[in-house]
């Protein structure tokens, strides 16, 4: 691919971007489906412009750890597929699926976003463990936002399998109507810095040409549950507050699109 | 012959609802969405590129190279860990050997077409619908070809022969073949074959020549995603 760098360093300095958008405009259509499929207990679609994330939510009863005996458990996995970007290759995942997996689940996992008691069947042997799975289905940039997205999506259309009263065992052709215990819904937004300017949702050429990047991922009170910073360039502590003020700003955004999606 | 109305309620020949779209991944060189009944496929093409390791590379043609994929949420029942396994690597397999009857790569030495498969949600015939997905995902990439391939799932139930089999029927408590097929359109030869559950030999050729009607159908309906994609351009 070749990659306008340097003419995006430039246009940043000057509030301008590649593709026409101001800084902190997302790429449009934003586009979110919930129940894309139909043996997840929860999916959803998320496009943001040309960028194409599933999420699929599977519940399993399984034995609690022995240090939270009375508390189910959750897994975030992402998978960047080789059939959603020629970077890249079939194997095992790489680090860049890595950090989008563990930042997405830290987003939901340390908010508490999940009434994790709740999801205990019987203490210290049996409680509810929701792994969400995260597929790339076209990578035009901005990843983490989509990602983030679709897991909250896939999270709250989610419903409970029927459960054999007498056997135990799982439905999974069958679901109740009852959702997830969600307490909170934590979005994380990526705010990339290019050339000392601050900016959201960066296309895929300006994936490849930023300095810095902070991921904070909020409730919808603004209550910060987890952040990254990633980029091979510092951060000032002015520059971390405009970040997580943008990064706030844009969650809301992003919720609202959300909730539209839903009503629908 | 017990099962004479199907579950579903579909007529012996009758294939599930379908859907088909050319060029859904805009990073792909082709690519296709493919849907039957309740299984989807997703199929990217990305080629022909040069291939690595240089050893497998052949200086007289390009390769195809297929990787079979379900989603880790795409099972009807628990988790599928991601990653490939023995089916998928069995499938991948099956598929090149599907499809590369039809392809000419002559004009691409020491190259490889990659095709990636990924299935968000499953109902029986996987194989069959990304290989149709396929076919029209390598057109869509312009890849030379000399004919089109069209695959479905024929078989029998209860001793009744009947085309595009879901989980249901696969499931269905008696005995039951699944047999999924894919034919080229022009000389109407079988290029997909397996076979699983019991059949007499004459139920097999009456399904196969189920088969080629009901290829014929996928067929169109491939033909159709293509020129709808091309018409507008």
């Amino acid at each position: 691919m070749i990659i306008n760098k340097e003419t995006i360093v430039e246009l940043a300095g000057k509030d301008q971007r590649i593709d026409g958008r101001k800084l902190t405009e997302y790429r449009q259509p934003i586009k979110i489906e919930t129940n894309i499929s139909w043996t997840a207990e929860g999916s959803a679609r998320v496009q943001i412009g040309e960028t194409v994330v599933m999420a699929g939510v599977k519940l399993s009863l399984e034995k609690p750890y022995n240090d939270t005996p009375d508390q189910g458990g959750i897994m975030i996995n992402a998978e960047l597929l080789p059939l959603s970007s020629p970077e890249y290759e079939p194997g095992p995942p790489q680090i860049k699926a890595i950090e989008l997996a563990r930042v997405t689940d830290r987003g939901i996992r340390e908010a508490k976003a999940i009434d994790m008691k709740k999801l205990c069947v019987l203490p210290g042997e049996k409680a509810w463990f929701v792994i969400i799975d995260i597929v790339t289905i076209n990578d035009a940039g901005n990843l983490f936002d989509a990602a983030n997205l679709a897991a909250l999506t896939a999270l709250k259309a989610a419903r409970f399998p029927v459960v054999d009263p007498k056997t135990g065992a799982i439905d999974y052709k069958k679901k109740t109507e009852e959702p997830l215990p969600l307490l909170k819904e934590p979005l994380g937004v990526t705010v990339y810095k290019i050339n000392g300017k601050l900016l959201v949702d960066p296309n895929i050429e300006e994936e490849h040409s930023y300095d810095a990047r902070l991921t904070v991922a909020a409730d919808e009170k603004g209550t910060i549950s987890a952040m990254q910073k990633g980029g091979t360039q510092p951060l000032t502590v002015e520059e971390i507050s405009q970040m997580v003020e943008l990064a706030l700003e844009k969650a809301d955004f992003l919720r609202k699109q959300l909730d539209e999606s839903l009503k629908k | 012959m017990t099962y004479t109305k199907r579950i579903d309620g579909r007529k012996l020949d009758e294939l599930r609802p379908m859907e088909a779209k050319a060029g859904v991944i805009p990073n792909a060189d082709g690519s296709a969405y493919f849907k039957i009944g309740k299984t989807t496929a997703y199929v990217a093409v990305y080629g022909p590129r040069e291939l690595f390791p240089r050893f497998k590379q052949d200086p007289t043609k390009g390769l195809l190279r297929c990787h079979y994929g379900m989603m880790p949420f795409s099972g009807s029942g628990e988790r599928i860990r991601p990653g490939t396994s023995r089916r998928a690597q069995e499938i991948s397999m099956v598929m090149e050997k599907s499809l590369n009857p039809v392809l000419d790569l002559s004009a691409f030495p020491n190259a490889v077409v990659d095709v990636f498969i990924a299935l968000p949600q499953t109902d029986a015939g996987t194989r069959c619908a990304a290989i149709s997905a396929a076919a029209i995902a390598l057109a869509d990439a312009g890849i030379p070809m000399t004919d089109m391939v069209s695959s479905v799932a024929v078989g029998q139930v209860d001793g009744t022969v009947l085309a595009d089999l879901d989980y249901s029927e696969e499931a269905y408590d008696a005995i039951v073949s699944d047999v999924p097929v894919a034919i080229t359109h022009n000389k109407k030869e079988v290029t997909l074959l397996q076979m699983d559950g019991e059949i007499s030999k004459e139920d097999l050729i009456k399904a196969l020549e189920l088969a080629k009607g009901a290829t014929e159908k996928v067929y169109e309906l491939q033909r159709k995603a293509l020129t709808e994609k091309f018409a507008d351009k």
